[in-house]
C-alpha cells in the first residue's frame, strides 16, 4: 500500500470497538479508493455492522482513527456523515409506508430542495442509472425490490462519495440482483466508492474488486475476490471449508401434508391474497418454497401452522384429515410441528428461560397423568437440557433467558425443540436466517436427518442456495400464487429466478 | 326563518369548541401520541381563561391564558410519555382525572362570578344579508378562526415539509430517527401545540359559550373530541364537518325538547352521539382509507 493519501477515499486505522461482552471490532484497518467497489465479508456477528456504524457515525469507536479523503474525520452522527458524503442503504428499510416515493426521498434530503425538484432529480437519476421509479406511487404499493430502489435513490440524490450497502441482495430475485450490480458498477465508474457488505461469496466475486474479510471482529484477510475461489474465501471467513451435507436418495412414503385449492383473501392491509394454492408433501422428502418475501409466504404459513384458521374447509389436509379449521395444538397432536421465521416473539418468548420456552409447543408432552395436569419444573428443565445437549446449543443452561442466546443458538434450540417432538410433518420458515455458517450447517444437517427418518419437511426460504442444498423438490410462490413443483436436480437458479417474478406459465404453455 | 338562522348560528358556535379541540388532538395523534387527558386539560384551561377574564376584563388575554394552561399541562404529559416512557393511555387518564379535580378546586371562588354582557360581533355588510347574515356572519371571531385553522392545518400537513416530517414521525418514528429527525422533540412540540388548542377550546367554552364557570362544565366534550378525530379518520376537513354535525344535532335536539316533542328526553340527548358516529362511520368505512390516514405508530412508545 504505497498509494498517497489523495488516492484514498476512506481509510480506517486500527479501529477498535468493545462492548461489555464482546470485542466487536479489534484493530480493524481498511482502505477504499475512489470508484472502488470494496467488499466487507464476514459471518453474522463478525463485526461488519458495527464497523459500518462507526463509518456512518452511529457508533463511536473506542480507539483508532478514520480518514475521509485524506482528512481525519469521525462522523458525530448519521446526519453529519451524510453531510460529508457518506450514504448508507440499510438491510431493513427506513421507509414510510403511507407516503409517496418522492416524499420518502425528500425527507432524506436537505431542506432547501423543493418537492418538485426532488421529482425532477428522481426522473433524471432513474434514467441515468437504470433505476425505474414512479415518484408519486405510495410506498406501500411497491414490491420489496422497488423499495430498495427508493432507498438507493435516496442515497444517490445526496451525491455521496461513499455508498455503504448492507446485505442488499437478501430481498432480491437473481435477475434483480444483476440489475443492481449494473447500477453499482455504473455508479463506481462515475467515481463513487462503494462498501458492499455481504456474506454471499458468489456475489462478492462477481462484483467487487477488493475484499476485506472479518472473523470475530478481526481482519483475517485483504484479497482480490476475483482471484479467489469460494473455498478460499470461506476459509478466511469461517476458518474452515464450508461443511458439505450428505444428501441421500429420498425414499418416499405416503402423502403427509396436502394443500388443495387454497384461496384466502388477506385480512389486513398490505398483505397478499392467496390464490388457488395446491401442493403435497410426502413422508421422507423435503419440499422447498422459494420466493421473494411478501409474496404470500406469511399468509400461507399462517394457514398451515394453524395461526390462522380462516382457510376454507378441506383445503389443508394432514394424512387425509381436514385440519383447515384446527388450532395449532390440534395440529401438533396430529404430528404437524412448525418453526416460525421470527425467533424472538414467535418461536420463543424473549424474557423467558429456555425451560419455560419448551412449554410453548411441548406442554402436552410434559403434563403429568393426574387430572390436574400439573407440570413440574423438573420435567420442564430436563426436556430443555435434553434439547440443549443433543443439538449443541451454547447457552448458560435451561434457565438462560431466550434473548441472551445468539441467533444461531436460539434457532438450534427452537428447531431442536420441534425435532425432538418426533414430528411427522415439520414446517420450517427461514431455517437459517441470520444464523452463523456453523449453526446453519448443523440445522440443515438435522433437517436432512429428519427427512431420512421418514418425516415430511416443508422449508420456506428466501435463500436459494439453502433450498438447492436441502430440497428434493421446489415450488416458487409469487404474488400469492404457487408454481408447479420442479425436482431440484432439474432446476437452475435462472429458472427459479424467473419463476420468482411469477413467470412460470410461459414455460408450461 | 329566524329560528333556522338561530339554529345555524348556534350550530357553528357549538361545533367550534369541538373542532378546535379535536384538531389539536389530531396534531397530537399525527405525531403518534394519544392524549386521553383532553377533558381534564380543557377544564383547567376553562377555569384559567375564566379567572383571567374576571381579573383583567380582556377576553383575548383569557384565551391566551387558556391556551397557555393547555400547552403547559400537555407539555408535562409529553415529558412523561415521551422521555420517561410512561404508558400513554394511563398517563392521559391520570391527567384527565387530575384536571377534573384541580379545576374544581381552583374554581371554587369563581362559581358565582358572571362576565359582563358583550356586544355581538358582526361582519359589516355581510351580516345584513337576510337569513345567511344572521346565521353565518354574526359570530364570535373564534368561529371563523376555527375554519381558518382547519384550512391552515390541511395546508400544513399535506403541503409543507414540516407537516410531512410530523406525519413521518407518527408513521414510523424509527425511520424518522434513522434519517436524523429529533423524534422526541417533534413529538413534544406536537403535544404542546395540540394542548394549546384544546386549552383554547376550553377557554372559549367558559368565556364565550356559557359564559360562566361551573364545576365539570366541559361535560365530556374532551372525550367527544377524541372520538371525533378517530371517526374522522384523522382528516382535518372531516373533523370540522363532524364537529358541526355534532353541534347541529345537539342544537336541534334542544330545539325539539323546548317545543315539547313527544319523544323521551333521554332518547333525544343520545341523538347527537348516534348521528355523529353513524355519519362518520359511514363516510370512513373504507379500510384502505383508514390505514392510509391512521398514524401507524399511534400510542406506541419510542425510545431511540
Amino acid at each position: 500500500m504505497d498509494e498517497t493519501a489523495s488516492t484514498r477515499r476512506l481509510e480506517l486505522r486500527h479501529v477498535t470497538k468493545r462492548y461489555p461482552s464482546v470485542v466487536a471490532n479489534d484493530d480493524v484497518s481498511l482502505c477504499v479508493a475512489p470508484g472502488e467497489i470494496h467488499a466487507v465479508l464476514g459471518e453474522n456477528g463478525a463485526g461488519k455492522s458495527t464497523l459500518m456504524k462507526v463509518i456512518y457515525g452511529a457508533v463511536k469507536p473506542d480507539a483508532g482513527e478514520m480518514l475521509f479523503d485524506g482528512v481525519p474525520f469521525l462522523a458525530k452522527n448519521p446526519r453529519d456523515a451524510r453531510a460529508h458524503g457518506i450514504a448508507m442503504v440499510f438491510q431493513h428499510f427506513s421507509l414510510f409506508e403511507t407516503l409517496s416515493v418522492a416524499e420518502n426521498i425528500w425527507l432524506g434530503l436537505d431542506k432547501s430542495i423543493s418537492l418538485n425538484q426532488v421529482r425532477e432529480s428522481i426522473a433524471s437519476t432513474a434514467q441515468k442509472y437504470g433505476l425505474p421509479l414512479e415518484a408519486d406511487r405510495p410506498v406501500h404499493t411497491l414490491s420489496v425490490g422497488e423499495r430498495q430502489r427508493v432507498e438507493i435513490m435516496r442515497s444517490l440524490l445526496t451525491q455521496p462519495k461513499l455508498l455503504i450497502l448492507d446485505e442488499p441482495t437478501s430481498v432480491l430475485t437473481p435477475q434483480a440482483v444483476e440489475k443492481l450490480f449494473d447500477t453499482l458498477k455504473q455508479l463506481a465508474a462515475s467515481g463513487c466508492s462503494i462498501l458492499y457488505i455481504s456474506h454471499k461469496l458468489d456475489e462478492i466475486r462477481a462484483l467487487c474488486t477488493n475484499c476485506t474479510v472479518l472473523r470475530g471482529g478481526k481482519v483475517t484477510g485483504m484479497v482480490d475476490p476475483r482471484k479467489e475461489s469460494n473455498a478460499s474465501l470461506s476459509r478466511l471467513m469461517i476458518g474452515a471449508e464450508p461443511p458439505q451435507l450428505q444428501h441421500r436418495e429420498a425414499s418416499l412414503g405416503e402423502i403427509a401434508l396436502s394443500v388443495k385449492k387454497l384461496s384466502l383473501k388477506s385480512e389486513a392491509m398490505f398483505c397478499t391474497d392467496l390464490l388457488d394454492i395446491s401442493f403435497d408433501v410426502r413422508a421422507g422428502e423435503i419440499v422447498g418454497i422459494a420466493g421473494v418475501s411478501g409474496n404470500g409466504q406469511q399468509e400461507l404459513l399462517a394457514a398451515l401452522s394453524g395461526e390462522s384458521t380462516r382457510a376454507p374447509r378441506g383445503s389443508v389436509l394432514l394424512f387425509g384429515n381436514d385440519i383447515a379449521a384446527k388450532n395449532p395444538q390440534a395440529r401438533r397432536a396430529g404430528g404437524l410441528y412448525f418453526v416460525p421465521e421470527e425467533r424472538l416473539g414467535r418461536g420463543a418468548v424473549p424474557v423467558h428461560s429456555l425451560a419455560m420456552n419448551g412449554l410453548l409447543t411441548r406442554a402436552s408432552d410434559l403434563v403429568g397423568s393426574s387430572w390436574l395436569k400439573w407440570i413440574t419444573p423438573k420435567q420442564n428443565a430436563s426436556l430443555a437440557g435434553e434439547v440443549i445437549s443433543r443439538f449443541n446449543v451454547k447457552a448458560g443452561g435451561h434457565d438462560a433467558v431466550a434473548k441472551s442466546l445468539s441467533g444461531g443458538n436460539l434457532q438450534k434450540y427452537i428447531v431442536g425443540r420441534e425435532i425432538s417432538a418426533k414430528p411427522k410433518v415439520l414446517i420450517v420458515s427461514q431455517p437459517t436466517w441470520g444464523v452463523d455458517v456453523g449453526a446453519a450447517a448443523q440445522i440443515r444437517g438435522e433437517l436432512l436427518k429428519l427427512r431420512d427418518e421418514g418425516c415430511a419437511v416443508l422449508v420456506v426460504s428466501e435463500e436459494l442456495d439453502e433450498l438447492f442444498e436441502l430440497c428434493d423438490r421446489m415450488h416458487v410462490v409469487a404474488k400469492g400464487r404457487l408454481s408447479p413443483s420442479i425436482a431440484t436436480r432439474d432446476a437452475s437458479v435462472e429458472l427459479i429466478g424467473e419463476w420468482m417474478s411469477g413467470l412460470w406459465e410461459k414455460q408450461n404453455a | 326563518m329566524n329560528e333556522l338562522a338561530l339554529l345555524l348560528a348556534a350550530t357553528l358556535n357549538a361545533g367550534t369548541v369541538l373542532a378546535i379541540a379535536a384538531l389539536g388532538l389530531l396534531i397530537n395523534e399525527k405525531a403518534g401520541i394519544v392524549n386521553l387527558g383532553a377533558e381534564g386539560l380543557m377544564l383547567c384551561a376553562a377555569i384559567a381563561g375564566f379567572a383571567t377574564v374576571v381579573h383583567t376584563g380582556n377576553d383575548w388575554i383569557g384565551f391566551l391564558a387558556g391556551a397557555g394552561a393547555g400547552a403547559l399541562l400537555a407539555a408535562i404529559f409529553g415529558v412523561l410519555v415521551i422521555w420517561l416512557n410512561t404508558n400513554q393511555y394511563a398517563t392521559g387518564l391520570a391527567l384527565s382525572l387530575f384536571g377534573v379535580g384541580f379545576s374544581a378546586f381552583a374554581g371554587v371562588k369563581y362559581v358565582q362570578e358572571k362576565l359582563p354582557e358583550r356586544s355581538n360581533f358582526s361582519i359589516p355588510l355581510l351580516s345584513d344579508i337576510p337569513l345567511i347574515g344572521a346565521a353565518l356572519f354574526k359570530q364570535h371571531p373564534l368561529v371563523y378562526f376555527g375554519i381558518a385553522l382547519t384550512i391552515g392545518i390541511i395546508w400544513f400537513l399535506y403541503r409543507t415539509r414540516a407537516g410531512l416530517v410530523l406525519r413521518s414521525v407518527g408513521e414510523s418514528p424509527e425511520s424518522a430517527h434513522a434519517l436524523g429527525y429529533p423524534v422526541r422533540r417533534i413529538r413534544l412540540l406536537a403535544v404542546a401545540v395540540g394542548g394549546a388548542m384544546c386549552g383554547l377550546a376550553g377557554a372559549y367554552l367558559s368565556i364565550v359559550y356559557t359564559p360562566l364557570w361551573v364545576e365539570g362544565m366541559v361535560a365530556g366534550k374532551g372525550w367527544i373530541a377524541l372520538a371525533l378525530t378517530t371517526f374522522a379518520t384523522w382528516r382535518p376537513a372531516r373533523v370540522l364537518l363532524g364537529a358541526y354535525l355534532f353541534g347541529g344535532v345537539t342544537m336541534l335536539q334542544f330545539a325539539l325538547q323546548s317545543r315539547g316533542v313527544a319523544v323521551s328526553e333521554q332518547l333525544l340527548s343520545m341523538l347527537p352521539y348516534v348521528a355523529t358516529i353513524v355519519v362518520l362511520a359511514l363516510i370512513s368505512r373504507n379500510p384502505t382509507w383508514i390505514r392510509v390516514n391512521m398514524p401507524a405508530s399511534l400510542g406506541r412508545p419510542f425510545s431511540p
